[in-house]
């Protein structure tokens, strides 16, 4: 009998371990000034440097520097005062010089945590992650396989490389072990990858898109008896590209781990693949021992000494932590864990927080945002910010509080300006989306639609309130839906004697 | 002083993908011992005194501004590839697994 999740967390003792690579958005490269644009033409943004020719030299970009140390310090690490970079080497073609450029025992920061909280049966509980190291190093080119088991091509294989990423600077981020997670190791594993997007992201050193592979996490995970105060061998998993799938990737080792013990086998030490389908993993290519790569100091690079007053300048631009400010934003708008969250997932918080800051009511910024323009967005699938600007959103909001526009009149505004019709200002003079809030037009409107329905009119006379829906209705097809409603039932209620 | 020996040598070459015979594996890894030997000798003036140098100069943090400037154009950066398809480098797959 297999052995099910929470089977499998009864019986042995999971232990976390998680590397995080993250690409930098420099504009260049880490060691040259070619361009880092995502999505350019094969080898259009390649140089000597980063295609290894011999003799090339080179020289590193300043902003990774800063952006590595920012990473460090948002990371609560020691900034070494003296570090090198190290020559890795392999054969492979993914790097032409046949070593990547990275840092060996010296990394740049050490010593560092973050705290991630989950929810637990016991409610919110703080995990905290400590962090070994974060270190620089460089990315490698991009390989297309062709061949072979495909058939695409008469049983040859052959690999085709381009080289446009390799050289983009790359930040190795690593956790020591987390022990004591128990059952809930695949949500910490979660919620610090999360919790580190997000603070690279209020950092504005990387764009941490997942997807596109510019944040990727490796997750180490091994098994002990509970209780054995000992630790199991762990394997790695690589190949993980969502937040979904750490934590799927997470507990699919642990079911596959536990069954292995229990069937009396051994764990193998290995690096295995996240296969997104079915949530397992399978082993990946056995690479090099950490001794086969040969590390040596690269002598084409001079040390980095970072002096105490550059991290401190550094230290004073680091922004509100992520967590506290997500805190303190709830805090004043009022809204819910879930309603927070799903303006976090939307990537809208800066957005809403821009709109409300320019007087949108919170609800109304929140609504507006997550409700009609996403709806839009999601058609034309793009991000709702590229659509429409807060100031706008916050024109409209404001329109709608003074009562020129209704929500049915402000969603034409909206869509309006999306077109590319203009201003919302603009929008509303060429659509005619003002609100009929002129007295005297709405009561002509009224006394049609008493003179259309006059036993209508005569059951409000004798008290029949909810029978005033018709009339309002009418009143505001004769209008073309741009009176107010409210307005209109007070003026007619008034006009047969119920108001 | 560190001895090198056949095996470590042929393990260099597989690292290395360098077919060699068992003649050169032979002739080699008594080469690399003279050349050890001949770097050991430095072991034999360097002090305790003498941090260990990695660097000729003493200089630290040379570095560029993040700016770019024009690439190699896709002819010129495959010029001098043994083969090529769609303006990639084509290479001879070496590993069996995809990354």
């Amino acid at each position: 009998m297999a052995l099910n999740y929470d089977q499998a967390v009864s019986k042995y003792e999971p232990t976390l371990g998680l590397e995080v690579h993250v690409e930098l958005n420099t504009n260049s490269k880490m060691f040259c000034s070619c361009s880092t644009v995502f999505g350019a033409e094969p080898n259009t943004q390649t140089c000597p440097v980063c295609l290894g020719m011999p003799g090339a030299l080179p020289v590193v970009n300043a902003k990774a520097i800063e952006s590595s140390i920012l990473i460090g310090l948002a990371l609560n690490c020691s900034i070494a005062p003296y570090s090198r970079f190290a020559r890795k080497n392999y054969f492979y073609p993914d790097m032409p010089k046949n070593f990547q450029t990275s840092q060996y025992d010296e990394p740049i920061c050490v010593d560092g945590y973050l705290d991630v909280e989950i929810e637990t049966d016991e409610g919110p509980k703080t995990f905290r992650v400590d962090i070994e190291r974060v270190h620089m190093e460089e990315d490698t080119g991009k390989s297309l396989h062709v061949g072979g088991a495909t058939g695409r091509i008469h049983g040859a294989e052959y690999s085709l490389l381009d080289y446009n990423r390799a050289g983009i600077p790359l930040v190795e981020i690593v956790t020591r072990i987390v022990p004591g997670t128990g059952k809930y190791a695949p949500a910490v594993a979660r919620a610090y990858v999360t919790e580190l997007r997000d603070i690279l992201r209020s950092l504005g050193v990387s764009d941490v898109k997942m997807e596109q592979g510019s944040l990727r996490c490796d997750a180490n995970v091994s098994l002990a008896p509970i209780g054995s105060g000992k630790l199991g061998t762990r394997s790695e998993t690589k190949n993980v590209n969502s937040l979904r799938s750490v934590e799927r990737a997470v507990a699919g080792e642990i079911v596959r781990q536990a069954n292995r013990l229990e069937a009396g086998e051994r764990i193998v030490q290995e690096t295995r693949h996240f296969l997104e389908e079915s949530g397992e993993t399978r082993p990946g290519r056995s690479k090099e021992t950490a001794e086969d790569y040969r590390y040596f100091p690269e002598p084409d690079l001079v040390p980095v000494a970072p002096d105490a007053k550059w991290i401190e300048e550094l230290r004073a631009t680091l922004p509100e932590k992520p967590s506290t400010r997500r805190k303190r934003l709830q805090e004043a708008w009022g809204v819910s864990d879930n309603e927070m969250a799903s303006m976090v997932n939307a990537e809208l918080l800066d957005t809403v927080e821009a709109t409300i800051a320019l007087g949108a009511e919170p609800a109304r910024a929140r609504g507006w945002w997550l409700g009609e323009i996403s709806r839009l967005a999601n058609e034309k699938e793009v991000h709702p910010t590229s659509l429409i600007t807060a100031e706008q959103v916050a024109e409209v909001i404001a329109l709608i509080a003074n009562g020129e526009l209704t929500d049915k009149l402000a969603r034409g505004v909206v869509e309006g300006v999306i077109a590319g019709e203009g201003s919302p200002r603009e929008v509303i003079d060429k659509r005619g989306l003002k609100v009929v809030s002129d007295d005297g037009a709405l009561m002509t409107a009224i006394e049609a639609a008493i003179a259309a329905q006059p036993d209508t009119a005569e059951r409000i006379r004798g008290g029949n309130i909810p029978a005033a829906g018709a009339l309002i209705g009418a009143v505001m097809k004769a209008t073309g839906g741009q009176a107010d409603a409210a307005k209109v039932r007070e003026l007619l209620l008034k006009h047969l004697g119920q108001g | 002083m560190a001895a090198i020996s056949r095996e470590e040598v042929a393990h260099l070459a597989r690292l290395s993908r360098i077919e060699m015979t068992p003649d050169e594996l032979d002739h080699l890894a008594s080469e690399m011992q003279l050349i050890l030997g001949a770097v050991a000798r430095v072991q034999e003036v360097a002090a305790a005194d003498i941090p260990p140098t990695s660097h000729a100069l003493p200089m630290t943090n040379v570095f560029r501004e993040d700016v770019t400037k024009p690439s190699l154009s896709p002819e010129d950066a495959l010029s001098g590839a043994p083969a090529r398809e769609e303006d990639r480098f084509k290479v001879p797959q070496i590993l069996g697994d995809a990354e």
